[in-house]
């Protein structure tokens, strides 16, 4: 089960200044034990939610970073293309690491991470998932949210789109369930959000 | 005797007239040619056998419908099958016995029988009670799933799905045994083969990795051998798949998570620490935190030594799987290795025997149980030293480091903590020169070898010579002198008749000579490039040691006495090339009129600087920095006391 799905800003290897800024986060599942002793307020639980998913967003970016400088990649990867071409996703950055319990999150998770030019998609798991559809879902989620949203395109505003990413995601990983989908059924579920959403 | 209905039903029947097959032929056709035929006429279509679903191959589909199974368009059940599939695993696990949320026998038919439901196929099943009905159905979906990932999928994205299924697949057997170890015949017979087809598939490695795991669960009640399987997993994944960082951190994962299963099988894991190395050495950011854990399971008695040497090497393994990705045939479009790196610059090992000898060694797949020195191949592999990668395997060392010797003092018995103070010594100058790295580790080897020493303090008279050796010759100063100090401190305080009987005056003597001999150089000699200028921490630990050692045996202490007033006018007025602030000077003059103060009362000195065990066992200050200039700071101000109230 998908813990939390989250896009971030990457920031370019040789880059110094900048903060890591969380773009679109959505938590599915609930990180309360019933058994905590110690009052809690909704506000402080959204609080400790943004905290935890920019823990992770930080932890992403900087292994993304080592990656890029280990492999010895430019550092102008990061400029997009200004053709219309499908992104190459299957040679873009990605990896799995594990966070420990307690940090940031109560229980021991896996994070699975994809890094596009400047942006990076994330997906924290529960600790022992099916690695290789939690990246199957993550390239497939980051490419139909660049398509259908043209995230890389200039001006676009990630932050006014919510609604959209919402419906890709409750389509494509409804409540935080993995699915196994072939390419037919992809296809038929696309055609219904483009429908739902049209361009 | 038939009934009424029945013969109404025989009077009505007769041949199909040809223009009612004619009008049913044009409304099926119809049917097929509209673009949305709703959920019901697509039903009616389907009991007709009119549209099929197909694999993912494009052969017609034969069996029932799984999520490996296209179709034009999808029913309702279809499309619950794929949520039902995907959901199946938790559900099993959730509510099988044993589960958290497993619930009274009563509850669960019901629930069960609403998932069975969808998921519903050939009833082979029989009248069985709803869970084992699930437990049967889930069993056929996994097998027909495994035999769909053979066929070649004519769509990449169906590739990477089939892969994905295989896993699934693998890991619901699993929890279907351990539920029902009745399942456990029929799914070997169908594994073994799966295994056979994988292991010779490169692209479907990962999917190895819960088979593994299933055989290493399951292997002791089936009488199967799984450790030709974990040899294979341990030793020749990773050699060939290591620059791949998803299959690194599965199979590490899957080390960690085997280490209760393994049993004896741990030796194989253990006697392949050389190949893990690997994933390691290429991915250290993400990997490092998980070695850490796993180290103490990796490391015992037979294998430490070689693994103290592989860890201070792990960068130099860096560059050399580096090197031979590039040199290697089959390199693909996109380079793995750096290419900024220019290929000029690469070393070229073909012609010198003894080099391909070392970097064959350094690649090994298993402990080898003899540990090579290759200095050679650190200076081969100088110009490769300045790589990201590089760089980053060099900083997860120091960590991995302390998690070796937290886990090797467990179980270390005398012979082999001296071998490894033997091998901190020795290899302490012979590291691979990455900018950073040789600091980095001395510090942690100059904190781990006073921690030895603490251990066993007989170490320090057992080691004498090579103790001797060390001090005496001139490398111990170079990456900041932190273990030369480590080294003198531990003489100072473990060379005495207390710690060990075997401690002779002569030897007292050796130590004294050379130690006195290494504080002139250091403090005479101008710094140069060759004698770069000595840290105070390790000259005032000489004034010490010597102090120490002059106490035990007092017909030194003229010599000390004399040495340390001429240190003390030394940094009372510095020489002209010395590059040290006047805070170092003033703390080496203040520790060397401590030191000659507490020389003039010969038995105190003793008692301060070689308490018996019972004296220094309620040592109030921890620290050893901190107690004994405390003890030399109180005798000081006394003995001036004194002095003042004298007369002359």
């Amino acid at each position: 089960m998908v813990h939390a799905f989250l896009i971030h800003t990457l920031r370019a290897p040789q880059a110094e200044e900048g903060l890591c800024r969380v773009l679109y986060s959505c938590v599915f599942g609930a990180e309360n034990s019933p058994d905590d002793p110690r009052p809690h307020g909704a506000e402080r639980d959204r609080l400790l939610c943004k905290e935890q998913i920019l823990a992770v967003a930080r932890q992403v970016e900087s292994m993304c970073r080592l990656q890029q400088q280990a492999s010895g990649r430019p550092p102008t990867d990061l400029q997009p293309q200004p053709s219309d071409e499908p992104m190459p996703l299957h040679e873009a950055p990605r990896g799995a690491f594990r966070l420990a319990a307690g940090d940031p999150f109560r229980e021991p998770r896996t994070v699975v991470w994809l890094g596009v030019l400047s942006l990076g998609f994330a997906l924290v798991l529960d600790a022992h998932e099916n690695l290789l559809l939690a990246e199957n879902t993550l390239r497939l989620l980051a490419r139909l949210l660049l398509d259908h949203l043209r995230l890389l395109a200039p001006g676009t505003n990630l932050l006014l789109r919510a609604d959209r990413i919402e419906g890709i995601l409750t389509r494509f990983l409804p409540h935080g369930q993995l699915l196994f989908l072939n390419d037919q059924f992809v296809q038929s579920l696309e055609k219904e959000f483009s429908a739902a959403w049209p361009r | 005797m038939s009934t009424a209905g029945t013969e109404s039903l025989l009077r009505q029947a007769r041949e199909v007239r040809e223009e009612e097959l004619r009008q049913f032929c044009s409304r099926i056709s119809a049917l097929l040619r509209k673009e949305e035929p709703g959920p019901e006429a697509l039903d009616a279509l389907r009991r007709l056998f009119l549209i099929v679903s197909a694999e993912v191959d494009g052969a017609v589909a034969t069996d029932f419908f799984t999520v490996l199974s296209t179709a034009q368009r999808f029913t309702e059940d279809q499309w619950l099958n794929v949520q039902a599939f995907s959901m199946l695993r938790a559900w099993l696990q959730l509510s099988g016995p044993g589960g958290p949320g497993a619930p009274d026998t009563d509850d669960k038919s019901e629930q069960e029988g609403s998932t069975l439901s969808v998921l519903s196929a050939a009833s082979s099943a029989g009248r069985l009670p709803p869970p084992e009905r699930l437990r049967e159905k889930a069993f056929e979906y996994c097998q027909r799933l495994i035999e769909q990932s053979n066929r070649r999928a004519l769509r990449r994205a169906d590739s990477d799905l089939q892969k994905a299924c295989l896993v699934e697949a693998v890991l619901v057997l699993d929890v279907l045994c351990r539920q029902d170890p009745s399942f456990l015949y029929r799914t070997l017979s169908c594994l073994k083969a799966l295994q056979a087809r994988l292991c010779g598939d490169p692209t479907c490695v990962r999917a190895l990795l819960p088979l593994a795991q299933f055989f290493l669960s399951h292997g002791e009640a089936a009488a199967v051998d799984s450790e030709a399987m974990c040899q294979h997993v341990f030793s020749r994944v990773p050699a060939e798949h290591f620059h791949s960082p998803m299959l690194a951190f599965e199979l590490v994962q899957f080390c960690r998570d085997s280490l209760p299963l393994l049993g004896r099988n741990l030796s194989a894991l253990r006697r392949s620490f050389p190949s893990l190395l690997k994933l390691l050495a290429w991915n250290s950011p993400p990997l490092t935190s998980e070695f850490v854990v796993l180290l103490p399971s990796l490391v015992d008695a037979s294998t430490a030594v070689e693994m103290l040497h592989a860890l201070l090497d792990l960068p130099c393994l860096t560059a050399a799987l580096d090197l031979q990705l590039r040199l290697s045939p089959a390199a693909s479009e996109r380079p793995l290795w750096d290419a900024s790196l220019r290929t000029t610059s690469c070393p070229d090992t073909s012609q010198d025997p003894q080099l391909q000898g070392l970097l064959q060694h350094l690649l090994r797949a298993e402990a080898s149980g003899a540990p090579e020195r290759l200095a050679p191949l650190h200076l081969l592999l100088q110009p490769m030293a300045g790589c990201a990668r590089v760089l980053q395997c060099a900083e997860a060392v120091p960590t991995l480091l302390q998690a070796f010797f937290s886990a090797v003092t467990q179980f270390a018995d005398g012979a082999l903590t001296n071998q490894l103070a033997r091998l901190l010594l020795e290899r302490s100058d012979s590291l691979y020169q990455v900018p950073g790295y040789e600091a980095r580790v001395h510090q942690v080897l100059s904190a781990q070898f006073l921690g030895l020493c603490q251990r066993r303090p007989c170490l320090v008279v057992e080691l004498a010579k090579e103790l001797l050796e060390f001090v005496g010759s001139g490398g111990g100063l170079r990456g900041g002198g932190s273990v030369l100090t480590s080294v003198v401190w531990a003489v100072g305080e473990y060379l005495a008749v207390s710690w060990d009987r075997r401690c002779t005056v002569d030897q007292i003597n050796k130590f004294f000579e050379a130690l006195e001999a290494l504080l002139f150089e250091v403090t005479q000699s101008r710094p140069s490039a060759t004698l770069p200028q000595c840290p105070p921490q390790l000259v005032t630990a000489l004034m010490t040691t010597l102090t120490k050692l002059a106490s035990r045996s007092q017909d030194l202490i003229p010599r000390v006495s004399l040495f340390l007033s001429k240190m003390r006018t030394l940094a009372q007025s510095p020489a002209a090339g010395s590059l040290r602030c006047r805070e170092d000077e003033r703390a080496i003059g203040t520790r060397a009129t401590e030191l000659l103060n507490l020389l003039k009362m010969p038995s105190v000195a003793q008692f301060v600087l070689t308490p018996s065990v019972e004296v220094a066992a309620p040592r109030y200050h921890r620290d050893t920095n901190t107690a004994l200039p405390l003890a030399l700071r109180t005798v000081s101000r006394l003995v001036e006391k004194e002095a003042g109230l004298l007369p002359g």
